[in-house]
């Protein structure tokens, strides 16, 4: 909408009392620019003498009803996303809380201060990285092989295709209590599976049977409680929920690689492994850049998975969880707004980043 | 059949009951066949969520039979109509307070509207927090958490000038959470504390004595734990709430106070958790972890406990009186259960000390009717109210005379043995912390939970805790 009213309003060359764009409707071809004042011919053998005039008092009216229609749009935008936008940067300024009836004062920098000075923010901090970084990295190359298996042809690949997008499909706290439940240390089946299951399975193999089985662990792990594992379990969650996304998004790269570069490749004797390097992900580029952008920003400000699973423990404490916590439980509203701020900045620094990859990809 | 005859009877067929002797179904029947059904399940549903769901509505007619009004009320307010924001409408107590509002009704001339609360604590906190904004006077009187009055102080009437002498009868440490500031800011109406939870038979196979001290504990946790676990791998020593949460407060709390370390935050709101006894009682629990408890249990909370409780997969556990009735629902756990005070320091001067929950009655300074307000607080906590909600609801008492009312013993067995807890029950620091309890209940309990998973020493979570409350106060 926005791009129609923009053309109607820059293309002010006159025929008559008309506007360019009605020259079409006329018969002249548009190909050139037509200067005012200019005379064009129609097909059937009119003349028309393009105005110099200024804009008629119709063109103006035409011009203020594309800004009345994009006016609805732009109202929408201003206050679902510019308004709360510049609030968050004000109220981060501020001490204001949530409920109560506190005075609200500018305290300039102080809420910034505090979460440069703030063990648990930094912590925070680095944990929503760690988990950006680990499950983006993870996700991408899983979805990459997923996206060529089922982009390459078999049987019941409609099926295959749908199946795939279960974990994706199924609300995120129905299945991060799931993961909970089944990592838990005491009733989970992962530990059943690991400590018991498996164990017994190998065993029965002869002679080595007994060696595989003594790699699996004598004690249940507490996937959920042992520092070490408690991040990384969150990861393997969203693993295993966001691949599926990922490989969709890949998968629909796949497909708009024409078939004939491949049969070109094949003739000049380029083997699957070099196809891949050389032909699928360099073809592919865009469509990671866009699948990478999408999961960027959505792990940078994850919350549902972890909080589900973890509740506030600071071992997976996230930038999300922290801002939670802090408007929530600490009724603190400034200071959340700063911490949203951070997130929105660093999301902002990931977004130019990633576009100018892109810009750099369409020269 | 007479009335004295079928309560023998019924307490006959509960206690019967109770110790496993017979199982639902036949106290059911039992019960029919002595006709004795009504009283049975009006006792069972106070006794046990679960069994409210079984109970057929025409049991809803003897709820609140046992209510006697006090003879104190002002008959002079009359006419007067207030408002209570009180139990909620999933709640199998509704029938009770139904009733017992039609009798304070009754009594007082003054009309009580009961608008449901909601049930989780949380949202009533914010319905609450809704209708002190708007200042409004639909609701006279609400119920608060006992965690509230700090945050709630600004929008009371001090109860202290009518209700004050009513409150010496009651436990010292529950009136004290209600204290900010010199005002009485809710009236105790019935409470809750952390208790230990123990299984008599196994105490009894392995000859060892209900623990007293935290050392005690450990010995007899470490016993039984490595005798049943050579049949049952999945048995622990000791249960509780390590998850990073408000329940760890709860708990961390009393390892604090019981061993000497201190409340938290003192009267003064000085911060006095960085002490070497509190540190050194944050790292003997961190011992337990993977040692006497499971390593997953930095990631328990009440519901947890209750599940590795009612499997019969521990010894000991730590949890709320509630556990004591829902215990007895379970196979594995069904009248072998005992209850203490939870154990305290080795020191000669450390005494058991268990956190305190429960809910209080609480004027709302917007309230248009405030004298029949007051008189309808001063009914719900009054000792008479509070024996028939031990006996029928099996609500615990905030009056220490109530529990030796055997008519309360004869109904629940276990709640005699409670009142030397609540005789020792702290608060959390609620009350001279104000509407920055939760944000310093986070800083604690985060800290901790890093302790006890190892992630962080006791020291530097204690300077960390000290240095993050006092950031809290000088941001206020």
């Amino acid at each position: 909408m926005v791009h129609h009213a923009m053309r109607t309003t820059d293309q002010r060359s006159q025929v008559g009392d008309c506007p360019t764009w009605l020259l079409k409707h006329c018969g002249v071809a548009m190909s050139q620019n037509v200067p005012a004042g200019a005379v064009v011919s129609t097909p059937d053998g009119q003349t028309i003498k393009v105005s110099d005039r200024p804009q008629t008092s119709w063109a103006k009216s035409r011009e203020r009803l594309g800004w009345l229609m994009v006016l609805p749009s732009l109202v929408i935008v201003a206050l679902v996303a510019l308004y709360p936008l510049v609030e968050s940067f004000r109220l981060s300024f501020t001490n204001a809380r949530l409920a109560s009836a506190r005075e609200v004062e500018n305290i300039g920098l102080r809420n910034y201060e505090y979460l440069w000075n703030s063990d648990t923010f930094r912590i925070a901090f680095g944990n929503t990285v760690k988990f950006t970084v680990f499950s983006v990295g993870i996700e991408l190359v899983l979805g990459m092989v997923i996206a060529l298996i089922i982009n390459s042809q078999f049987k019941a690949r409609g099926l295959v295709r749908t199946a795939i997008l279960i974990p994706w499909a199924i609300p995120t706290v129905v299945s991060s209590r799931l993961w909970a439940y089944m990592l838990n240390d005491n009733y989970g089946v992962i530990n059943d599976v690991l400590v018991n299951q498996l164990p017994r399975m190998f065993s029965w193999i002869p002679l080595v049977g007994d060696n595989i089985a003594g790699i699996f662990p004598d004690e249940k792990i507490a996937f959920l409680a042992r520092p070490a594992f408690a991040l990384p379990s969150a990861i393997a969650v969203d693993v295993w929920k966001t691949t599926p996304f990922m490989a969709l998004l890949l998968l629909a790269g796949l497909q708009i690689i024409p078939s004939d570069v491949y049969e070109a490749a094949v003739v000049d004797g380029a083997s699957k492994w070099k196809q891949f390097w050389q032909i699928t992900l360099p073809l592919l580029r865009p469509a990671i850049l866009v699948a990478l952008i999408f999961r960027t920003l959505d792990a940078f400000r994850v919350f549902d998975v972890i909080y589900v699973m973890f509740g506030s423990k600071v071992e997976t404490l996230t930038l999300s969880i922290f801002t939670q916590n802090a408007l929530v439980d600490g009724d603190r509203l400034g200071r959340a707004s700063a911490a949203s701020v951070i997130i929105f900045l660093c999301i902002g620094v990931f977004v130019l980043i990633y576009t100018r990859l892109v810009k750099v990809e369409e020269v | 059949m007479k009335r004295t005859d079928r309560r023998q009877a019924s307490i006959g067929l509960l206690r019967d009951y109770m110790a496993g002797r017979i199982d639902r179904r036949q106290l059911l029947k039992s019960a029919a066949a002595a006709g004795v059904l009504l009283p049975v399940l009006s006792i069972m549903r106070g006794a046990s969520p679960a069994f409210a769901q079984d109970a057929s509505p025409a049991a809803g007619g003897e709820a609140g039979s046992t209510i006697v009004v006090p003879a104190d009320l002002r008959t002079d307010l009359a006419g007067a109509t207030i408002a209570w924001m009180g139990t909620s409408s999933q709640d199998a107590d509704l029938p009770f307070n139904e009733a017992a509002i039609a009798k304070f009704t009754e009594a007082t001339g003054i009309n009580v509207n009961l608008i449901n609360g909601e049930s989780e604590t949380n949202l009533r906190l914010q319905a609450m927090r809704q209708q002190f904004a708007a200042q409004s006077s639909d609701i006279d009187v609400y119920q608060i958490d006992i965690i509230w009055p700090g945050v709630v102080a600004e929008h009371a009437v001090p109860l202290q000038d009518q209700l004050g002498a009513a409150t010496d009868a009651m436990f010292p440490g529950i009136v004290e959470a209600n204290t900010v500031d010199g005002d009485l800011i809710g009236i105790p109406w019935y409470t809750d504390a952390g208790l230990l939870f123990y299984r008599t038979d196994l105490l009894e196979k392995y000859g060892v004595e209900a623990p007293t001290t935290w050392s005690e504990l450990e010995a007899a946790a470490q016993t039984i734990m490595e005798g049943e676990q050579a049949e049952n791998p999945d048995f622990t020593g000791y249960v509780w709430q390590g998850k990073a949460y408000e329940g760890l407060t709860c708990n961390g709390l009393e390892w604090l106070v019981s061993q000497g370390g201190g409340t938290i935050i003192d009267v003064d709101r000085n911060v006095t958790v960085n002490n070497e006894t509190a540190i050194a009682a944050m790292d003997r629990a961190a011992t337990w972890v993977n040692g006497i408890s499971p390593e997953g249990v930095t990631t328990y909370t009440e519901p947890e406990t209750f599940n590795v409780w009612t499997a019969g997969n521990a010894a000991f556990a730590r949890n709320w009186p509630y556990m004591y009735s829902a215990s007895q629902e379970s196979e594995a756990t069904a009248g072998k259960v005992g209850v203490s005070p939870l154990p305290k320091g080795d020191g000669a001067e450390d005494t058991s000390a268990a956190t305190l929950g429960g809910w209080q009655m609480f004027v709302s300074k917007y309230s248009e009717n405030q004298e029949a307000a007051i008189e309808f607080v001063r009914f719900m906590t009054s000792p008479e109210y509070q024996t028939s909600y031990a006996i029928e609801r099996a609500h615990l008492p905030t009056i220490p005379a109530v529990y030796d009312d055997p008519a309360v013993a004869a109904a629940s067995e276990f709640i005699p043995q409670l009142k030397p807890v609540f005789e020792a029950a702290v608060g959390r620091p609620s009350a001279q912390t104000g509407d920055l309890y939760p944000e310093i209940s986070t800083v604690f309990y985060q800290q901790l939970n890093q302790v006890l998973s190892g992630s962080k020493s006791a020291a530097d979570a204690a300077a960390s805790m000290e240095s993050d409350m006092n950031a809290i106060f000088e941001d206020e």
